[in-house]
């Protein structure tokens, strides 16, 4: 398998970044338009930033939308990896029935996940808004937690936590001394899925909001109805702000990878 | 080993109350009639008869099925080649490549989707590039093909993503075992890398028709308020017209289908004649 691509597989993958970054690019350009237009650039201007720092509902929804889903993340990956802890150690009957369960939000289409939660809520006699919305993210949010913790506890050997025990370790101190470490990369990866999950989410959050709390999908989809260019100012804003994450999240293995290696 | 068996029974709550009570909801909803006292609902199939019966319904779902047909196919067509040519490279280059596939879907997918409406305008860059080679302009938004297009640009990560995993499992000894044998490079393509691979494709196309199926705000931005897909109608259902019975048994409707397809795709899996193992 291990040949040089030739033309046609450099021509592939050309194409495939145009395809894939041709959008993202376009949306950059065009914050930084002169006019009102979404097909003509006319100069550069900085209006459009100005205009969304300047936009009250543009700020709440960033601010929205950050804060659910740093909530939602810290919630769910706590909540998923006790529950996983939990499950490793529980019967048979009962850890396959919760997996079961636990399946379905991350199966099931969005639609029917957004629309049982509404009626969910208000059968409830529940106001729709923050609340709610936090919530429904901490119910999507979980199960990946637990799909991504499990297999690590699996591979995990029973006794050592025993031992702590019997060598006079208070449960909680061998929860957080021994089992932990041994499952951190699952629960990292598991905090990410779930941050990533809440950021993007529009289906659900659009269904279970209400009292004018928006994040930015939902403010995405509301204002593009009309031309809008401030949408693009806060896209390119949310694009360096992800670039940047991912780079550092896949810069600094390598970069420690090659300092281990000099010396 | 009883020890920390406690920590699942909040978990336990919480999935019951969380995700079991609003699945029973939704099929509360679907065989009731609208009423306002729980104590007086009545078991009824009225709102699957009243979907079944009305052509626009049946016309909204067999568009909506096709649309996704169609987006799974050109996902496929274009993801196999595309994860092909990247399994090819080195090691390292094909982390590279399935990093930079994987980053445009970490950035928000309304966002990215709304990028598009710009592009294919009447007077957008796709037809002014037309426009330069003195053709067009072609009308591309609000049409199946900008709703198409929509959907594939967000779904084929997806389906690249697998096809590559089922790629780089592959054994690699099977293919110098065939040149060995005097394959050529077509034959052991056809023979071997690509039944091994078929499962790495069917679990993408798993992931693509299923939220192609139920997208609803991929027609409303590329395709406008006119173009109306089956979750289009779940969402006036839920948050315009408030008919929360018959927009659950569409939901229903839909969930069947979806697991229908989903069991079909699962059989052609374990099918021996197209998983290579009954060659």
């Amino acid at each position: 398998m291990e040949q040089k691509r030739g033309i046609g597989g450099k021509l592939i993958l050309g194409l495939t970044m145009l395809f894939f970054y041709l959008p993202i690019l376009y949306i950059i350009l065009f914050s930084f338009n002169g006019t009102r237009s979404l097909t003509h650039f006319d100069g550069f201007s900085l209006q459009w930033y100005q205009k969304m720092f300047a936009d009250r509902t543009m700020m709440e929804a960033v601010g929205y939308t950050i804060l659910i889903a740093v909530l939602s993340t810290i919630i769910s990956t706590t909540f998923g990896t006790l529950a996983a802890i939990g499950l490793s150690r529980s019967k048979r009957v009962l850890r396959n029935v919760v997996e079961q369960i636990n399946n379905l939000p991350v199966l099931n289409p969005e639609i029917v996940t957004a629309i049982g939660l509404l009626m969910f809520f208000s059968a409830l006699g529940v106001s729709k808004g923050f609340g709610t919305m936090l919530l429904a993210h901490i119910m999507f949010c979980t199960p990946y937690v637990i799909l991504s913790v499990s297999p690590k506890l699996r591979s995990l050997d029973p006794n050592l936590a025993d031992a702590a025990l019997d060598l006079g370790a208070t449960p909680f101190q061998a929860l957080i001394k021994v089992i932990v470490p041994q499952i951190l990369p699952g629960i990292v990866s598991g905090a990410l899925i779930a941050f990533t999950m809440s950021f993007d989410d529009f289906i659900i959050s659009y269904f279970v909001t209400g009292n004018g709390v928006n994040n930015i999908s939902i403010l995405v989809y509301t204002m593009s109805k009309r031309v809008n260019p401030s949408i693009n100012a806060l896209s390119t804003l949310i694009i360096v702000l992800i670039t940047a994450a991912l780079a550092v999240v896949n810069i600094v293995p390598i970069i420690k990878e090659r300092r281990s290696k000099h010396r | 080993m009883k020890q920390f068996r406690s920590m699942v029974y909040p978990y336990v709550g919480w999935i019951a109350a969380m995700i079991v009570l609003p699945m029973l909801l939704i099929l509360l909803y679907a065989f009731t009639t609208p009423g306002n006292d729980v104590a007086t609902f009545r078991f009824t199939l009225d709102n699957f008869s009243r979907f079944f019966s009305d052509s626009v319904f049946l016309a909204v779902l067999q568009r909506s099925l096709l649309i996704a047909v169609l987006t799974t196919i050109i996902c496929v067509l274009l993801g196999y080649p595309i994860a092909y040519t990247i399994a090819r490279g080195s090691e390292k280059s094909s982390m590279f490549w399935v990093l930079m596939i994987t980053m445009p879907t970490w950035i928000n997918m309304m966002v990215r989707t709304y990028a598009w409406v710009g592009i294919l305008q009447d007077d957008g860059l796709v037809n002014s590039l037309l426009g330069l080679l003195g053709l067009g302009p072609i009308k591309m938004m609000y049409t199946t093909f900008a709703v198409v297009l929509g959907m594939v640009y967000n779904f084929i990560p997806f389906m690249i993503l697998q096809i590559h995993t089922s790629l780089t499992k592959m054994d690699k000894s099977y293919l110098e075992a065939a040149a060995d044998l005097g394959a050529d490079r077509m034959q052991s393509f056809l023979r071997i890398t690509l039944p091994l691979s078929l499962p790495g494709v069917l679990s993408g196309i798993t992931l693509v028709f299923l939220p192609a199926v139920s997208s609803f705000f991929i027609p409303k931005l590329l395709g406008g308020g006119q173009y109306v897909l089956i979750g289009n109608v779940i969402e006036t259902q839920f948050l315009t017209s408030g008919d929360w019975n018959f927009g659950s048994a569409i939901s229903l409707i839909m969930a069947v289908i979806i697991m229908l397809s989903m069991y079909i795709t699962r059989k052609v899996d374990t099918d021996p004649a197209t998983n290579g193992k009954g060659d």
